[in-house]
């Protein structure tokens, strides 16, 4: 616990400045529930995810938080048995009305994986992917959304010179960072990570870490992570997921510091999970 | 209890050790033999066709063989050897059939691998590997009995032997070859790839022709090359369907002759055993294979070639 406290106040430092800024919501979510057949994933789930901040999601493996994540873009529909009800307001709007076209939805909310998953093609094809199917065809403006988008996702010096590689090339950690390099050249609204750095070692996830904290500044981050450590370091606010309910959803300072629930306790101090 | 099994197996290792010798040593050995029987094959036939062509240009010459523009090999005062005639007429079939083919077999492909629920799948497939199964000379008389009727309907002038019709119906044989094929390469596409395209709004189309289609690309290309070479020695459709008549034309129209077509005419009894006849359907045999010699080693370049690894 107290190394968790530690590492939380170094991060917290920059808080109060944030605090004077009106928080806008992102993501209402009201009363959803899933299931995969029969057996239900996610249960009642009832709560407001802010605008650029870094919401975590966190919870032992099955309870939930990979399937939440995915149905804020509603690629949990990948699943042909998946059914769902309730609503996820996405800016004011509920994403599961018939009208609503999926596409949109996700050209405004990214999504990075747990598995980093670059496209077979070259560095410099991957990142100019998504501006090409929205219609951005320049070549000197597609030059320019690689240059920023590598750099947004400090990525940029390390490739610059071998933009027409094969992403392949990459190490696991770059290739995650290609990869947000990639959502990020459609400048989304939300940015959704789910355990992307579960596949990288110590430093490439000290590196995508470092990035998340540059990113809220501008992008509303939402990442589910199986390390504690991670939220705590990196996150304003935390969900503790638990057989698909959400035990405890609060100021991620608040929720690890001083837990409402006595689960969330058990689970943040490492008596199960 | 641990050590009476390590004893058990220490006895029945001791048993077994004199025979399972022999075994390693044999079984190689016989493996070997299965597979220099189909490389001495292989060879065998090779050697045959080189040395009766050798016989065939003893008696007609090469210059002829590649300038002429007629094939009249029956014409006894003066028959005419130029391979043109056959070798337009066997392009013609393979121009059409692919025409067919690739947008068919290639959008069934798409749609079973990135369309079609696991259901339709299971329904789907089998059936396009019966459409695979069914003898060429089923799908000659579908040709010349179905298809140029049908065709003769639009177009009233076409003869009863045509390019057309069998290249239209060999195109439609090698449709499950192209879609089954296509369909493996796209399959083995990682999932992952198309989650980060849709993650980025594009529509199941894009993620399909944009994404899937060139990561399976050599895997597609190998297909259609392999289908090409499969449509340059069909040889039952063209027979039936085709005609007789060797033409240096483009006109799809026209009766023609194929050069598999041409071997079955002269096999069939045209000809005596050693007339110069009888050596130039290894001749044309000889030409045959190297199209489809090279075909096939196109096809092995262009896979290795245009791979993209994932």
């Amino acid at each position: 616990m107290k190394t968790i406290m530690d590492e939380k106040k170094v991060v917290k430092a920059p808080r109060p400045e944030e605090k004077k800024k009106e928080v806008n919501t992102v993501y209402s979510i009201e009363n959803f529930n899933l299931w995969y057949g029969k057996d239900q994933a996610l249960k009642d789930i009832k709560f407001d995810i802010p605008e650029k901040q870094v919401t975590a999601i966190i919870g032992p493996s099955g309870c939930g938080k990979s399937t939440f994540i995915k149905a804020l873009n509603r690629m949990v529909e990948m699943v042909p048995i998946v059914r769902m009800s309730g609503d996820i307001n996405y800016r004011g709007k509920n994403i599961f009305e018939n009208k609503y076209k999926v596409e949109d939805l996700r050209t405004k909310v990214g999504m990075v994986f747990q598995k980093p998953n670059p496209f077979p093609k070259s560095i410099y094809e991957n990142v100019v992917y998504g501006p090409k199917i929205h219609g951005i065809k320049n070549k000197k403006i597609l030059d320019e959304i690689v240059e920023k988008s590598l750099k947004g996702a400090a990525l940029w010096e390390e490739v610059k010179d071998r933009l027409n590689e094969n992403a392949y090339g990459l190490s696991g950690g770059q290739q995650q960072r290609l990869c947000i390099a990639r959502c990020l050249a459609i400048e989304p609204d939300v940015i959704l990570m789910d355990e992307p750095t579960s596949a990288l070692d110590p430093i490439s996830t000290l590196k995508v870490e470092e990035l998340v904290q540059e990113l809220k500044k501008e992008f509303s981050i939402i990442i589910v992570t199986h390390n504690m450590q991670q939220a705590a370091r990196i996150s304003d606010k935390t969900a503790f997921f638990l057989n698909g309910e959400v035990v405890e959803y609060s100021d991620t300072n608040q929720l690890f510091s001083n837990p409402s629930d006595k689960r969330t306790e058990d689970y943040i101090t490492g008596r199960f999970g | 209890m641990q050590g009476s099994i390590r004893q058990m197996i220490k006895d029945k290792k001791e048993k077994q050790q004199s025979r399972s010798k022999i075994v390693e040593k044999i079984v190689p050995g016989i493996l070997l033999i299965c597979a220099i029987i189909s490389v001495l094959t292989t060879l065998g036939i090779v050697f045959t066709l080189i040395v009766e062509t050798i016989t065939f240009f003893s008696q007609v010459s090469v210059i002829e063989y590649f300038t002429s523009k007629d094939w009249y090999p029956f014409f006894e005062s003066d028959p005419d050897y130029g391979i043109w005639p056959l070798i337009s007429g066997t392009l013609l079939i393979t121009g059409i059939a692919m025409l067919v083919a690739v947008p068919f077999g290639l959008g069934a492909a798409i749609y079973l691998s990135e369309y079609a629920t696991d259901r339709v799948r299971r329904i789907i497939k089998p059936i396009l590997e019966v459409l695979a199964g069914i003898p060429t000379i089923v799908y000659g008389f579908f040709a010349l009995t179905f298809v140029t009727p049908v065709l003769q309907n639009v177009i009233p002038s076409l003869p009863v032997f045509n390019a057309l019709s069998p290249g239209i119906v060999v195109g439609i044989m090698i449709i499950p070859m192209i879609a089954s094929l296509s369909e493996d390469a796209m399959s083995s596409v990682p999932n992952a790839i198309r989650e980060g395209a849709l993650g980025l709004g594009a529509t199941r189309f894009e993620v399909a022709v944009k994404v899937v289609l060139p990561a399976a690309l050599s895997g597609i290309i190998a297909s259609v090359v392999l289908a090409i070479s499969r449509a340059i020695g069909e040889t039952m459709i063209v027979t039936v369907a085709g005609g007789a008549t060797p033409k240096l034309t483009l006109d799809v129209t026209e009766s023609i002759q194929t050069m598999t077509s041409y071997i079955v005419q002269v096999s069939l009894g045209d000809a005596g055993f050693g007339t110069t006849i009888y050596y130039s359907i290894y001749a044309v045999g000889m030409t045959l294979f190297l199209f489809t010699l090279i075909m096939n080693l196109v096809a092995q370049y262009i896979s290795r070639r245009f791979r993209e690894e994932y």
